[in-house]
């Protein structure tokens, strides 16, 4: 395989900008899906991806196009996560790639996911391919969003091909600069080889399939091969390539390519993605750079609704984790819920899939603990924790400092919402860094936040108060002292354990306020009067008291009908599942879950 | 063999009050005679000669709709297919207007011996609202000439909870009740019925609310305690001795049948209904029947019916659920919702008020 005959890129974009749309395009016109076997958006697998319009899983396909000049390409077309929560995932893609297709909207410009990837792809020297998409649409003002691209991030785009991915419209166009303007990849087959992991997945069958970007050498089926961060040698028994549909077995890979390779892996903790692949025989000297192990950054615990329902969970959490090894998680009991586990997450949006796919893919009822973000606890005896879990927060006479997890928040929007923008920011407890014009109408907002004032709904908020039209970004900048509390809730004198959580000072009034009065109406009335207290340490800070009930019965049973009573003690009973016993208190499912949507 | 009680449903009214969701449509001659002959047919078809029948109910709908002859028809065959006790109680379910001197002393002639008569307030403005045919004099007047006919088992409705209604207006209207010739008062809290005319009303607006509700029904509980009339279940009030026998089976799960469209029974261990069809009632040679559960009086069955009557239960019967029901009863004993001597258990009126989560607390 000639090398100047390979193209290696990926596509950015911001959600619902038309990525998947112009990749099922390029794939169509290149010929490797037959049209009738097309399903709509090809390269998104899971259901959740496609009903949310997110890819979350990279994907590499191998693609060939025989270009205007008369020569056949082979396009490996990588697709990268468009989310925050997998930004180490996407780096190590575009890290596979050299060149990226920039996809902006005609008529919504750049959004801030786009940028913040864009400039990704320029420090790992990708070239950027700007495309304009939607030129169908009435709104579209391709001039604007060409010049647009240009200013914010310098580089030529006023010959960019303006498409209609959903219509079909100059897709060549694309196709054409992906040959002239993205370079062929560089590497010697005959070095030792070292090749890049950008993904990973566990099949069934074959055991867990790497996908990799050889950057030299050559790897062949028989080959032993070492990972290099793990030390873990596996024998190859395939190594190919991915074309629309499935995993074609090549019997080998040369530096340039992109495939994948399957060695009877069992564990995909074996393989982190941005780990070096080599030959256990003939080593190269040194690992890729920019490797580094993923840690989660946001903890919450999740429990069976039914709590004999312990098992199944365990059992799809495992699951879960064979294709996700930023997934993790360990047993956890609490008073209030009994066993579950503690999980932890690359941010909020992972958190809402993992559950969201438990809930549908594995049918389970979960009643889940409001997101708690790492602390850093330095004790008076010099001792530093790190606290995941309110529970686990310690004896405020112990603390000597406390700090919080801080991120660098990008936020554009339109300007006219800069206002609240900054409200919302500010009332978050932000650090206002600065804020600089796109062109006319756009702006971009630098925000320092700490990351437990996002973790709850900081981006709905921020939708609901932009309608709809900011984009936000964010990236980790390490800790701050911070002056933070722990608040209990207490119900009928006992704290329940799941609805601590750690706040800071200022907010935890409001807070506290607010949680007791999402519990007085989320939790039934029962034939004891309830106290629902917040508490920081012993001081009580809120209360509200859920009334006993005053009447619940079916004063008539007549002519021997009973037929109602029966039904009632049927609901009783299935409801009594979803009801937790916390004393003499039964409190529902929802009362747990409420406490998590505080501004709603 | 067990003694049975048989109902009947008559489900012909001359009118429809608005917050009845009980089965009945509008009565004419022929559609009462066809419905006599299927509900004759049936307790043949049902025949158990030996089986000894110490209750009748016709209730309804508007049972006294039923001509006296009708009445006495059903009654004897009764009598001709089963063993009908000596001293068996035969009640008839009456509207104060349809009760007439000459007619009560035939009702007592075609063997009945027990009416129930659903008076409901003796307040007219409560009647008017309630949409009865009948003023509060029309109704005492029908009560005092079923005792001088020589009825001496007499049962009235109350309603309690009714819009606008205070302890002051519930107190003259259930004392004005007590006062007359009567052994038994049925006083139930009005609950709207989805789809009546009544729940669709702007009347809805001023029902009392559960605290009022409350103190209405414990009110009740109080005025007919010094009248006389003990409580013996949630809604059922008597003098000593003059407890409903039949409607006592339904709370102790001792068998009854039940003939007429939308009929219940609990009879050879099963519970089954009868289509709520007229038309089909009175077509069929046997009626139609509809299996709701093929093995009744299970635990939570006995102990949910049994835990509605003053006597309560006794956790000797049940010794596998024993220490779980135990366990839960200091905490619902301390704040007054049941009694407990160590094996027998009941609700209090505090705890009847909140049967629901009372019961469902104990046996779950």
């Amino acid at each position: 395989m000639a090398n100047e005959k390979i193209r290696n890129f990926c596509i950015i974009a911001h959600i619902d900008h038309g990525k998947s749309t112009l990749a099922d395009r390029i794939l169509e016109k290149t010929e490797t899906v037959a049209i009738r076997d097309m399903e709509d958006q090809l390269l998104d697998n899971m259901d959740i991806e496609r009903e949310r319009g997110i890819t979350i899983k990279a994907r590499a396909v191998r693609l060939k196009y025989t270009a205007q000049d008369g020569e056949d390409y082979i396009f490996n077309l990588i697709d990268t996560p468009g989310h925050v929560d997998f930004n180490y995932e996407v780096s190590r893609s575009l890290a596979a790639c050299e060149g990226a297709i920039l996809v902006v909207d005609a008529s919504q410009g750049i959004e801030a996911q786009t940028l913040a990837n864009t400039y990704l792809a320029i420090e790992h020297d990708l070239e950027v391919v700007p495309v304009v998409n939607k030129i169908d649409l009435p709104s579209a003002d391709p001039e604007r969003v060409c010049a647009e691209v240009e200013n914010v991030i310098g580089i030529p785009a006023m010959d960019a091909p303006r498409i209609s991915a959903k219509m079909g419209t100059n897709i060549e166009a694309v196709l054409e600069k992906i040959v002239t303007d993205i370079p062929a990849p560089k590497g010697d087959p005959e070095k030792p080889l070292k090749a890049l992991i950008f993904d990973s997945y566990y099949d069934s069958y074959k055991g867990v399939i790497i996908y990799v970007r050889v950057k030299e050498g050559t790897v062949r089926v028989g080959d032993n091969i070492r990972l290099m961060a793990t030390g873990a040698v596996f024998n190859v028994v395939e190594a190919g390539f991915m074309d629309a549909s499935s995993l074609v077995n090549n019997g080998s890979l040369e530096a340039g390519e992109v495939g994948y390779i399957a060695a009877s892996i069992k564990s995909i903790g074996d393989t982190r993605v941005g780990d070096t692949v080599t030959n256990d025989e003939c080593p190269c000297d040194e690992p890729l750079p920019g490797y580094r192990k993923v840690n989660p950054m946001v903890f919450s615990g999740i429990y069976p609704a039914d709590g004999a329902k312990y098992g199944d969970l365990r059992e799809a959490l495992e699951k879960l984790q064979l294709n996700d090894a930023s997934l993790s998680f360990e047993p956890e009991t609490s008073i209030a819920l009994g066993f579950g586990f503690r999980c932890g997450f690359l941010g909020l949006l992972h958190m809402e899939i993992i559950q969201e796919r438990l809930e549908r893919e594995y049918n389970l009822d979960l009643i889940t603990t409001a997101p708690s973000v790492i602390y850093k606890v330095t004790l008076t005896n010099g001792e530093i924790q790190y606290i995941d879990n309110p529970t686990n927060y310690p004896d405020p006479a112990l603390i000597q400092c406390a700090e919080e997890p801080m991120v660098k928040a990008s936020i554009l929007s339109p300007s006219d919402y800069v206002g609240n923008i900054m409200e919302l920011c500010q009332d978050r407890r932000g650090n206002f860094k600065d804020m600089k014009y796109l062109d006319d109408t756009r702006v971009e907002l630098h925000y320092e936040l700490p990351l437990n004032e996002i973790v709850y709904d900081f981006f709905d908020v921020l939708k609901s108060r932009t309608k709809g039209y900011a984009s936000f970004d964010y990236e980790m900048m390490g800790y701050l002292p911070s002056k933070l509390v722990k608040l209990d809730i207490l119900l009928n004198g006992d704290v329940v354990d799941a609805l601590s959580f750690i706040v800071h000072t200022d907010k935890a009034y409001p807070r506290a306020r607010k949680i007791a009065e999402k519990l007085k109406d989320n939790i039934p009335r029962q034939l004891f009067e309830v106290p629902i207290q917040a508490a920081i340490g012993g001081k009580i800070i809120a209360r509200e008291t859920v009334k006993a009930m005053r009447k619940d019965v079916l004063a008539k049973c007549y002519g021997g009908d009973i037929s109602r009573k029966k039904k009632l003690l049927e609901k009783q009973k299935e409801g009594k599942k979803r009801m937790r016993q916390l004393g003499t208190v039964e409190v529902p499912q929802e009362a747990f879950m409420s406490v998590l949507k505080l501004d709603s | 063999m067990n003694d049975l009680g048989i109902y009947i449903h008559v489900p012909f009214c001359g009118r429809k009050c608005p917050y009845c969701d009980f089965y009945s449509i509008a009565f004419s001659p022929s559609a009462l005679n066809a419905y006599t002959e299927a509900v004759l047919r049936n307790i043949k078809h049902y025949s158990e000669p030996e089986r000894t029948v110490s209750t009748i109910y016709f209730g309804g709908g508007t049972p006294s709709l039923l001509t006296p002859e009708q009445l006495q028809n059903i009654v004897t065959s009764v009598r001709d297919n089963f063993a009908l006790s000596d001293g068996a109680e035969i009640t008839l379910e009456a509207n104060p207007n349809t009760l007439t001197p000459e007619k009560l002393s035939k009702l007592l002639d075609a063997g009945i011996n027990r009416l129930s008569i659903g008076i409901q307030s003796l307040l007219d403005d409560e009647l008017k609202m309630l949409g009865r045919a009948h003023t509060a004099e029309r109704a005492e007047k029908a009560v005092r000439d079923a005792a001088a006919a020589g009825f001496s088992n007499i049962s009235c409705d109350l309603m309690i909870a009714l819009p606008e209604q205070t302890p002051e207006k519930l107190r003259r209207s259930a004392e004005r009740l007590a006062a007359l010739p009567i052994q038994h008062i049925s006083a139930y809290i009005l609950k709207p019925e989805d789809g009546t005319p009544f729940a669709g009303s702007d009347l809805l607006k001023a029902l009392p609310d559960d605290e009022l509700s409350a103190a209405l029904y414990l009110e009740t509980v109080q005025i007919m305690a010094e009248h006389g009339f003990a409580q013996y279940e949630i809604s059922n009030f008597a003098r000593k001795g003059f407890e409903s026998r039949h409607n006592c089976r339904y709370w102790k799960c001792q068998d009854y049948l039940g003939i007429g469209p939308a009929a219940h029974s609990c009879y050879q261990g099963k519970r089954f209904a009868v289509p709520r069809d007229i038309e089909l009632f009175s077509s069929s040679a046997q009626q139609p029947v509809e299996i709701t559960d093929d093995a009744p009086y299970g635990f939570e069955e006995k102990a949910m019916l049994g835990l509605r009557l003053t006597e309560g239960i006794d956790l000797r019967d049940f010794p596998e659920h024993r220490d779980s029901i135990e366990r839960k009863v200091p905490a619902l004993a301390e704040a007054g919702y049941i009694n407990f001597d160590g094996s027998k258990l009941s609700l209090t009126p505090e705890g009847f008020l909140v049967s629901n989560a009372v019961i469902g607390q104990l046996i779950f």
